[in-house]
């Protein structure tokens, strides 16, 4: 009688394993639930004090987005502060989409030779080459790109040698490795076999590339694009030192220009926190957190259209 | 079995010896008093200065001071976040600051001077000309009698202390145009050292051998013509405290104000002593000399 209780009770314990493990499941559970709350957070203040502009000051967004002076400390004829973003929103977008637009054919370049065409020296001298360009701060960009690229610009196309082309310049360089190693990853995700079949058809090592490797990383190498143009959109730093920060709205490449980040980061420190002038530049922010989102959905809605065609 | 064990007692061991070595500096650092001082990049470096002077004559007391920008400074001592908010400002002139609840402490004067790039040409400008080319009049250098270059403004960031003081007494109120901005003096230097045709404006103190100052109706950007008010572009820089100041607050206050600070350490710094100033001139500019002069 005694010892089929003491049984009964030692079957129905938890062990130490199912103890250990209910423990490991709160502790990962609270690391995540932690990071939740960390982005929900940060979302939602951005998006508080963002909207604050409109509602607070009654800034009417469609002016924001709109308008092309940008002069929080004045009101224009009508009372309304001058707070016309478009030339920030224009300048990021340009520099963000010019610098994919050189980075990629580079970067796509390097993942085909890495992966397809000399996998020996590309693993021995480009991998950790591009990895050493991850790792460069990005002030050291901005000192390079101030006292190379905006000369050399100056001297060869005329200007201050401050403006979008020297921020793109400086951009290409940032996201290239980031879109290489990824690009790299999708090159290498094509399956051996599709290789094998084209080149048992009697086809080129070229053709073999050009016609099924590339064509089946496609989904990969677009998002490996997209992940570049995100952070080339949010690099704040390097850009500015190389933009000009001037808010107009960009006449030429070489004219100074001015993206949403490097407004924020020369303008956040002379505004008093809850005064439109402070509100305007959270509204920035704003728009900068929605457009990575768009970047994120982005390369969600290319993952999952890849992975249907596969 | 007998490595682990090892391992784990010396892990033991260093984390006491950590734990005392925290417990004993604790005494220094925390037993006193501390303060924090926010604000203008302009005057972080006399305050900087003069904290490191005052907690190395006064043991126990720590003087905190960060940069951040005039904005920063008068809205965290408006909040009562910090104990000293420095400021190139008068609170009054700064948007959304409620200056009847701050007291202004002035601790410094500086002056301010245009500085173009060597190649302008150019040594003097009328007021006139100097509002022309920061309003976008005029273009090019030859129209005020300097190199055929075209002119490049270089401005500092909105809400920027000396780039108020420099629209307000060099422009004469009137507005730059919008046109390139950074967001330190010795950024706009180092730029205006290297871009043909660049003018900018910075503190005296930035001043160096690779920009041209400019004199402006003939009057040289000295310390001297500041004093008197003959150089017009200079502003104070001010230690703002949320009501009178107390304790360590106050006497750190006063230690900044004290003649052996004002002599040594404000004038090595490239600033101006309030001391020295023949003129007085109140938060809506107007001037008045100093009795007795």
């Amino acid at each position: 009688m005694k010892s089929t209780q003491q049984l009964e009770r030692q079957l129905k314990r938890h062990s130490k394993a199912a103890r250990l493990e209910s423990w490991g499941r709160f502790i990962s559970f609270s690391a995540l639930l932690l990071i939740v709350a960390v982005v929900v957070g940060i979302i939602g203040f951005v998006a508080s004090k963002g909207i604050a502009t409109f509602a607070t000051n009654h800034v009417s967004l469609w002016d924001f987005l709109t308008e092309k002076t940008w002069n929080p400390n004045i009101k224009d004829a009508h009372g309304n502060p001058e707070v016309g973003a478009l030339p920030m929103i224009v300048g990021s977008f340009l520099i963000t989409i010019l610098s994919a637009i050189v980075a990629t054919p580079f970067a796509i370049g390097t993942a085909v030779f890495m992966n397809e065409i000399s996998p020996n020296r590309g693993a021995k001298i480009l991998q950790p080459v591009t990895e050493l360009l991850v790792g460069i701060p990005s002030v050291v960009y901005g000192f390079i790109g101030l006292s190379v690229v905006v000369p050399v610009t100056r001297a060869v196309f005329g200007g201050s040698g401050f403006g979008i082309l020297s921020g793109t310049c400086v951009l290409f360089v940032m996201i290239l490795p980031t879109v290489t190693s990824m690009s790299t990853d999708a090159l290498k995700a094509v399956p051996r076999y599709y290789r094998e079949a084209s080149l048992a058809l009697g086809a080129t090592q070229w053709q073999t590339i050009y016609k099924v490797v590339l064509r089946a990383a496609t989904p990969g190498l677009m998002t490996a694009v997209v992940f570049g143009m995100a952070r080339a959109f949010g690099e704040a730093l390097a850009v500015q030192m190389v933009i000009g920060n001037a808010a107009l709205m960009p006449s030429s490449l070489v004219a100074p220009a001015s993206t949403l980040t490097s407004v924020l980061t020369t303008g956040i420190g002379n505004t008093v926190m809850g005064s439109l002038q402070n509100n305007a530049l959270w509204s920035l922010a704003l728009v900068l957190l929605l457009m990575s989102l768009v970047f994120n959905l982005i390369i969600r809605l290319i993952g999952r259209k890849g992975r249907m065609q596969a | 079995m007998s490595k682990k064990r090892w391992v784990q007692g010396l892990i033991v061991i260093a984390l006491v010896a950590l734990g005392g070595y925290a417990y004993q500096t604790r005494q220094v650092s925390h037993a006193g008093e501390s303060i924090t001082a926010v604000g203008s990049t302009a005057l972080q470096p006399l305050v900087e200065a003069a904290g490191e002077q005052y907690t190395g004559e006064h043991l126990g007391t720590f003087v905190n001071v960060q940069g951040g920008g005039t904005g920063t400074g008068l809205s965290q001592i408006q909040e009562g976040a910090v104990q000293i908010g420095n400021s190139d400002l008068f609170a009054g002139e700064q948007k959304g600051i409620k200056a009847n609840q701050l007291v202004d402490h002035r601790v410094a004067v500086v002056g301010i001077t245009p500085i173009v790039n060597k190649k302008v040409g150019v040594t003097n400008l009328s007021t006139a000309q100097l509002v022309k080319v920061f309003t976008g009049e005029v273009n090019n250098w030859r129209e005020v009698g300097g190199a055929n270059l075209p002119i490049v403004l270089i401005n500092r960031a909105q809400g920027s202390g000396t780039r108020a003081t420099f629209e307000q007494f060099g422009l004469q109120g009137r507005r730059s145009k919008t046109a390139q901005e950074q967001d330190s003096s010795g950024m706009v230097r180092s730029i205006v050292a290297t871009t043909p045709g660049a003018i900018s404006y910075v503190a005296f103190s930035y001043v160096d051998k690779t920009v041209q100052d400019l004199a402006l109706d003939q009057v040289e950007p000295t310390e001297e013509n500041v004093t008197t008010n003959a150089w017009k572009i200079w502003s104070y820089e001010h230690l703002y405290t949320k009501g009178q100041p107390r304790g360590l607050t106050a006497k750190f206050i006063d230690y900044v104000q004290s003649a052996a600070v004002q002599r040594t350490l404000v004038r090595q710094l490239g600033y101006l002593s309030p001391d020295q100033m023949t003129v007085d001139r109140d938060v809506h500019g107007q001037v008045t000399k100093i009795g007795g002069e």
